[in-house]
């Protein structure tokens, strides 16, 4: 707890002490300790729109689901969370997404520094298969240029702890990445991404190319982290959201419909559509 | 009123005679014709050991393999080492000047550049591997040796001469007909074929693996570092193996530029001999069946050493599609 | 991280990637520059030495160029034509017939073998090739001549057209042959009426390019072919008898002792270099065509 709370404050101050970058006002919109925020966020492929004025707030220590039907913008939106569609060719980024008050899209931001604070999960574990177990976890770490084989190995055991792997495979750390089943691979790639303290971690669909068992490891994983990071998922299955999430936000078309606690939405949606999603009536 | 057709072809017998035999005479001729390949190969083995026997017994396989002398003049003896050595050599140095700039571009293509440059660059490299050997060997004659000649060898060899005169044997001739020239020309031949092979093999790395690895924070070549290459040293290692085929067998630009010395030791910048060379050089006027069995024995190596380096590089590609691309 | 003093900082991380960049754009225009510099030094001294007599007299001895008499490759372009035509007559159908093998019965238990040996072949060297028909062709018919210089071509061509048939096959999709076998045509109809046509450019493609590489190919023919200063008599000859071909040409030119040769070297460079060249083009453009439909 006490490495988070201190790196928190040394990333915060590296922001600010190396690049001049406006803080904007957090809006309170009546949600505590929101971590990020996007504002008018809108992403286009060339001339077909992505999603479009997306403005909504992830709070810190909650999980935000994204649900919706396919196609309709919720990972083209998490992806913007993280500035990965700068590596999209023909995507077009306009609007807003603030992290702890700072736009990360603002010109000085260098997009390396937004990806370490906020890790991102994929639908497929990609494990980097030429690289053995420990090698995986602490990738991001030796990007740094960390030698420290005793930082290493406390680095290592703490992220597999996190992600609920380390009993599995404390004893064949060596042995490389691809060798592990899939439910373990993907637990894999959580390790991976918690390694290098993030501040905010993003999953898009993580457990639907899953079983159900090693899903509902992935679920009690999530109820765990949320402790300490502010997590947001996307995700097809409407149980899991309803089962993990704190608060949700249903796309429909590339536009944000509806978002609220996810026991209101659930129980009582304002709108329409949103209630004929939740209640099967498409998707 | 196509069903009447059907119906009447399958019903009457000449009609089920016709797709039978039909299909029964396609098939065996492409099963001949396919067959015809794998004659072909054979007969390749088969015709090199036989009309290298002779060679071999009068020298003996080992004697023949290391032996040094070719005379096909005198003594006619005749010794395959110079030209294995040559050609090893050569393409071995060829390879490892290659490689480098190779995957430099291959990677270049695949990760860096906007699609447009990228087809330019891409058909520039076809179009130069399409160069047929003896134009790039007539400039080779006329203007890169001559080049090399006055611009790097005398020079050196005037340096050498007046500050370290000993290591002079070992320089050799700076005329600019030689091994070094040779293998510089060889690299450059080698160069698309080998960007090709890498620049595949990096395209097949899942889009996947390159997201992980942003992901983490790595910044465009910790990208590649990190998730592609390794992930695509297979298939590099593969397209490595076959440009050492390709360059063992290049013939005409390196038989024009290397000297013909068929005798060792050679130096660094003197004449010397390949495999592929000498048989260009001497196959027309062999006379005397002694010699042409000693040329068809060096065919024979030249065939063996190929075929194992083609299989090789088989052998991983099918390793590889099997692992789904690792060579774990 | 616990102590950012000992990392590598962003800033490092970013220098070193534009390094990378700049280490890969001069790699790439240093390796393009020596290939440009060839062609350009190729076209500037054939052209040079282009003329009409190229197109029209024979080579003769050495003494003809030297005393200034007029001396031409015609002989060699025919020849040329003749060998590589008669080089793609046989290695079209047993390129085709191997293609189809692995395409259209993929589940044969030949094909692994054949696939591997085909691959294998394509990967030798093609003085090999030449040895093979010397040994087939040139020794029991007791001379050289262009029929063997054909089937050296052949024997290169070969792999090359059975690996692009095979890989135009297979792009068809299998749903074109369910739909020929459903409306009652034999196997073998489907495959020459709907499977072929479909991939017809790239099926021509793949001889476009097996004929350009083997068009620029001299070590095979050096003894197959063999090379002749003169037009035979009779248009027979050439098949069967020693005839003269471009590559091969070059080369003995470039060798030879005689300046005025070295001229006509360059001549025969840039007439090469431009048939070559050409059928590259025009089999890139069908491919690029292919892509749009």
């Amino acid at each position: 707890m006490d490495i988070m709370l201190k790196n928190k404050k040394l990333a915060g101050a590296v922001v600010s002490e190396k690049t001049n970058i406006p803080n904007k006002k957090i809006e309170e919109n009546g949600l505590p300790g929101i971590r990020m925020e996007s504002r008018d966020l809108t992403v286009k492929y060339g001339t077909v729109t992505g999603v479009k004025n997306i403005s909504l707030p992830i709070c810190n220590e909650k999980v935000t689901a994204l649900i919706g039907p396919s196609g309709c913008g919720k990972t083209t939106f998490l992806r913007s969370l993280n500035r990965m569609h700068d590596i999209t060719r023909n995507a077009t980024v306009s609007g807003e997404v603030l992290l702890d008050g700072r736009n990360i899209y603002h010109p000085k931001v260098n997009p390396v520094d937004i990806r370490r604070k906020v890790g991102i999960i994929f639908q497929k574990p990609t494990p980097f298969p030429t690289m053995s177990i420990f090698n995986n976890v602490v990738a991001g770490l030796k990007l740094v240029g960390i030698k420290n084989k005793k930082l290493l190995n406390e680095v290592c055991e703490r992220a597999l702890k996190q992600a609920a792997l380390f009993d599995e495979v404390k004893d064949r750390l060596n042995s490389p990445g691809g060798s592990l089943s899939g439910g373990q691979q993907q637990r894999l790639s959580i390790a991976r991404a918690l390694a290098i303290e993030p501040e905010v971690i993003l999953m898009d669909e993580p457990t639907s190319s899953l079983d159900p068992q090693s899903s509902s490891k992935i679920e009690d994983l999530i109820h765990e982290l949320k402790k300490n990071y502010a997590i947001v998922i996307v995700t097809h299955n409407l149980q899991q959201a309803g089962r993990v999430s704190d608060n949700t936000g249903f796309f429909y078309l590339g536009e944000l419909v509806e978002f609220g606690e996810t026991e209101k939405i659930y129980t009582n949606p304002a709108n329409k559509r949103t209630e004929e999603y939740l209640t099967g009536k498409f998707g | 009123m196509k069903d009447k057709q059907k119906e009447g072809i399958s019903k009457k017998p000449l009609g089920i005679i016709y797709r039978w035999l039909g299909d029964r005479i396609f098939f065996t001729l492409a099963f001949a014709l396919g067959l015809t390949i794998i004659v072909l190969s054979v007969s390749m083995a088969w015709v090199l050991s036989d009309e290298s026997s002779l060679a071999f017994k009068e020298f003996g396989i080992g004697g023949f393999l290391t032996g040094t002398t070719w005379n096909p003049g005198v003594g006619l003896k005749f010794g395959a080492l110079p030209f294995i050595l040559g050609t090893m050599v050569t393409s071995v140095a060829a390879l490892a000047i290659a490689f480098l700039p190779a995957i430099a571009i291959g990677i270049f293509i695949a990760e860096y550049a906007p699609k447009w440059i990228g087809s330019i660059i891409d058909n520039l490299i076809h179009l130069i591997a399409a160069i047929p050997s003896v134009v790039v060997g007539i400039w080779g004659i006329f203007a890169f040796a001559p080049w090399m000649r006055e611009s790097v060898y005398i020079p050196v060899f005037n340096w050498t001469a007046n500050n370290w005169p000993s290591l002079l044997p070992v320089l050799g001739n700076p005329m600019g007909y030689g091994i070094a020239t040779a293998t510089i020309i060889l690299a450059l031949m080698i160069i698309p074929f080998t960007t090709v092979l890498t620049r595949d093999a990096i395209s097949k790395v899942p889009r996947e693996q390159r997201e992980a690895a942003w992901a983490l924070g790595a910044t465009r070549w910790e990208v590649i570092r990190m998730a592609v290459l390794p992930y695509a040293r297979g298939g590099i290692l593969a397209g490595v193996m076959l440009s050492f085929g390709r360059a063992i067998g290049e013939t005409m630009a390196v038989a024009m530029l290397i000297g013909n010395k068929n005798t060792l030791p050679f130096t660094i910048i003197g004449p010397a001999a390949t495999m592929p060379s000498v048989i260009i050089n001497e196959f027309r006027e062999a006379v005397g069946s002694l010699h042409v069995s000693s040329l068809m024995g060096i065919g024979l190596v030249l065939f063996v050493i190929s075929l194992t380096v083609n299989l090789i590089a088989a052998y991983i590609t099918r390793k590889l599609s099997a692992t789904g691309g690792q060579l774990v | 991280m616990k102590n950012f003093s000992e990392h590598k900082t962003l800033w490092q991380r970013n220098l070193w990637d534009r390094f990378m960049v700049a280490l890969l754009t001069f790699s790439t225009i240093m390796v393009m520059l020596p290939l440009l510099i060839i062609i350009g030094y190729v076209v500037v001294n054939g052209i040079s030495a282009l003329n009409w007599d190229l197109f029209t007299q024979e080579l003769g001895s050495p003494a003809r160029a030297m005393q200034g008499k007029s001396t031409g490759l015609i002989h060699t372009m025919l020849g040329t034509a003749v060998v590589d035509l008669l080089a793609i007559i046989i290695a079209a159908p047993v390129g085709l017939g191997a293609g189809i093998m692995l395409s259209e019965y993929p589940d044969h238990k030949l094909n692994p073998i054949l696939r591997v040996i085909n691959d294998t072949l394509n990967g030798m060297p093609a003085i090999l090739k030449g040895l093979l028909a010397f040994a087939l062709i040139v020794k029991p018919m007791g001379t050289f001549s262009g029929l063997s210089g054909g089937f050296a071509l052949a024997f290169v061509m070969i792999p090359i057209i059975a690996r692009s048939t095979e890989s135009a096959l297979m792009s068809i999709p299998w749903s074109i042959r369910e739909a020929g076998l459903a409306i009652g045509l034999p196997r073998w109809r489907v495959v020459l009426s709907t499977v072929m046509p479909a991939a017809r450019t790239g099926l021509v493609t793949g001889f476009l390019i097996a004929f350009a590489r083997a068009a620029g190919e001299a070590a095979p023919l050096m003894f197959t072919s063999f090379g002749n200063n003169y037009l035979p008599n009779h248009w027979t000859g050439m098949i069967l008898g020693p005839v003269d071909t471009l590559p091969q040409r070059l080369y003995s030119l470039a060798i030879s002792p005689y300046k005025e040769w070295h001229e006509l070297g360059w001549a025969a460079g840039i007439v090469l270099l431009g048939f070559v060249v050409t059928l590259f083009i025009i089999a890139r453009m069908l491919t690029r065509e292919k892509n749009y439909d």
